[in-house]
């Protein structure tokens, strides 16, 4: 009973004015996996979020690759991980992560919205769409220039659509588009997909999917929307305008990791480089999911990221002298 | 009255929206779009604390297809301010409370 309201007391306290066991960096599968296990493990726990919990799965469409989902659409997903992470103990903040300090015993976490301050912290900050750079792109993002066909198809009936990439996602969501477009076109600047056969074959199928191989975008134009692509093609260097009503580039993702540097280590393409027990190096930071340097980027590798790092951190605290159980009444620190 | 976001739709919008004498929030969301279930808390929480100064109303874009095709909505969520009529505002995509309030203030009388 004295430590249920030893607990109320606590929470009371504001997040910014407490100084938290795990602080973890990003609200996706792999920081909802940690969360749950530092939650559980009665450590005090805060999950720091960009945008919408769930990652990149609160985008998909249909999951059908989780172990004990047939099939389950991923904004339920993402909730059902927000629900059973809060309910083991882990609270939710939203902000941008500006920077963080990670050396020493207390770790700071500089967002747009406060600071925050952890024992340890788990780095899940997952990766984001990667941009073509070209120009046009910035200035009608939202006005038919996409990165999310699930978010944005539906305002595409019956409209001209090209889709930009050649890896499973591209091949995927341009499958995907096909319900909704009059015509996709799955734009390619090799000759050949990176994607699974079976994913190419279902695309080439579809009466309303064609493939445009060995072309780049050069430009994105419209009036306030898009309405023509600028396509070069890389064989002859021979320059098209290509009408679309609307694009959606799917050409791989880069990590989140800008806020890092000269934190951790990065490798050439931004990645976290951490073996298998997800240390950084830094005592008491930890990296887990798309973030880390890894061999396959998939939902269950996050979650299982963010259980190893979650272990790792425990393990780390209880080192330290930090002993699970006791985090309400060490909570509540003066600023 | 108080925080509340009416639904509107296409016939109720001119009445509402653009003939309205305030400056007006529109939330544009669909019942299947994650992100958009994100941003009714921060719109309802802005419709209380700048209840008085500013009206906030959603539209499904779902049921009212034309109103999304009229305002070039090609992504949601995605908020407008309108004020006198004319839009002052756009933001497409998820943005955290501060952010959008900083950027609502300035239409406000």
């Amino acid at each position: 009973m004295v430590e249920v309201q030893v607990q109320s007391a606590a929470r009371s306290v504001a997040p910014q004015d407490r100084l938290w066991d795990v602080v973890i960096l990003g609200g996706g599968p792999a920081g909802m996996a940690a969360g749950l296990y530092t939650g559980r493990a009665l450590l005090s726990t805060l999950i720091i979020e960009k945008a919408v919990p769930g990652g990149q799965i609160a985008n998909t469409y249909l999951v059908e690759d989780y172990p004990g989902f047939l099939s389950i659409e991923g904004p339920e997903l993402a909730r059902k991980m927000e629900e059973q992470a809060r309910h083991f103990g882990a609270e939710i903040v939203y902000g941008d992560i500006e920077s963080v300090d990670l050396k020493g015993g207390v770790k700071t976490v500089l967002t747009s919205e406060g600071t925050y301050r952890g024992r340890t912290v788990i780095v899940a900050t997952g990766a984001s769409p990667r941009k073509l750079g070209v120009p046009g792109e910035d200035e009608l993002a939202g006005r038919g220039v996409s990165y999310c066909a699930i978010c944005d198809g539906a305002f595409f009936k019956g409209e001209k659509l090209a889709v930009i990439g050649g890896g499973d996602s591209a091949l995927d969501e341009g499958y995907f588009l096909a319900r909704y477009a009059s015509k996709v076109t799955i734009i390619h600047r090799r000759d050949e997909f990176r994607a699974v056969r079976q994913l190419v074959e279902r695309a080439r199928q579809h009466p309303k999917v064609e493939f445009l191989m060995n072309r780049v975008v050069e430009r994105i134009e419209g009036d306030g929307k898009v309405e023509r692509l600028i396509l070069r093609d890389t064989r002859t260097g021979e320059r098209s305008a290509f009408p679309v009503g609307g694009v959606f580039v799917y050409i791989g993702m880069i990590p989140n990791t800008g806020f890092l540097k000269g934190q951790l280590k990065l490798d050439d393409r931004g990645y976290v480089p951490a073996p298998e027990d997800c240390a950084t190096g830094i005592p008491g930071v930890f990296v887990a999911g798309d973030v880390r340097y890894k061999f396959l980027r998939q939902l269950t590798t996050a979650v299982a990221d963010g259980s190893v790092a979650a272990m790792m951190a425990e393990k780390y605290l209880l080192d330290q002298g930090v002993e699970p159980g006791t985090k309400e009444k060490e909570a509540a620190v003066k600023a | 009255m108080s925080g509340k976001v009416t639904p509107v739709n296409r016939g109720e919008f001119e009445r509402e929206v653009l003939q309205a004498d305030q400056p007006v929030l529109v939330d544009f969301w669909a019942p299947w779009c994650g992100p958009c279930r994100m941003v009714a808390p921060v719109v309802e929480a802005l419709a209380e604390e700048l209840d008085g100064k500013l009206k906030v109303v959603k539209v499904n874009t779902d049921d009212n297809p034309e109103l999304a095709m009229k305002f070039g909505i090609m992504s949601i969520p995605t908020l407008m301010v309108f004020k006198g009529g004319r839009e002052v505002e756009r933001f497409i995509g998820f943005q955290p409370k501060p952010a959008l309030q900083r950027r609502i203030e300035p239409h406000l009388d």
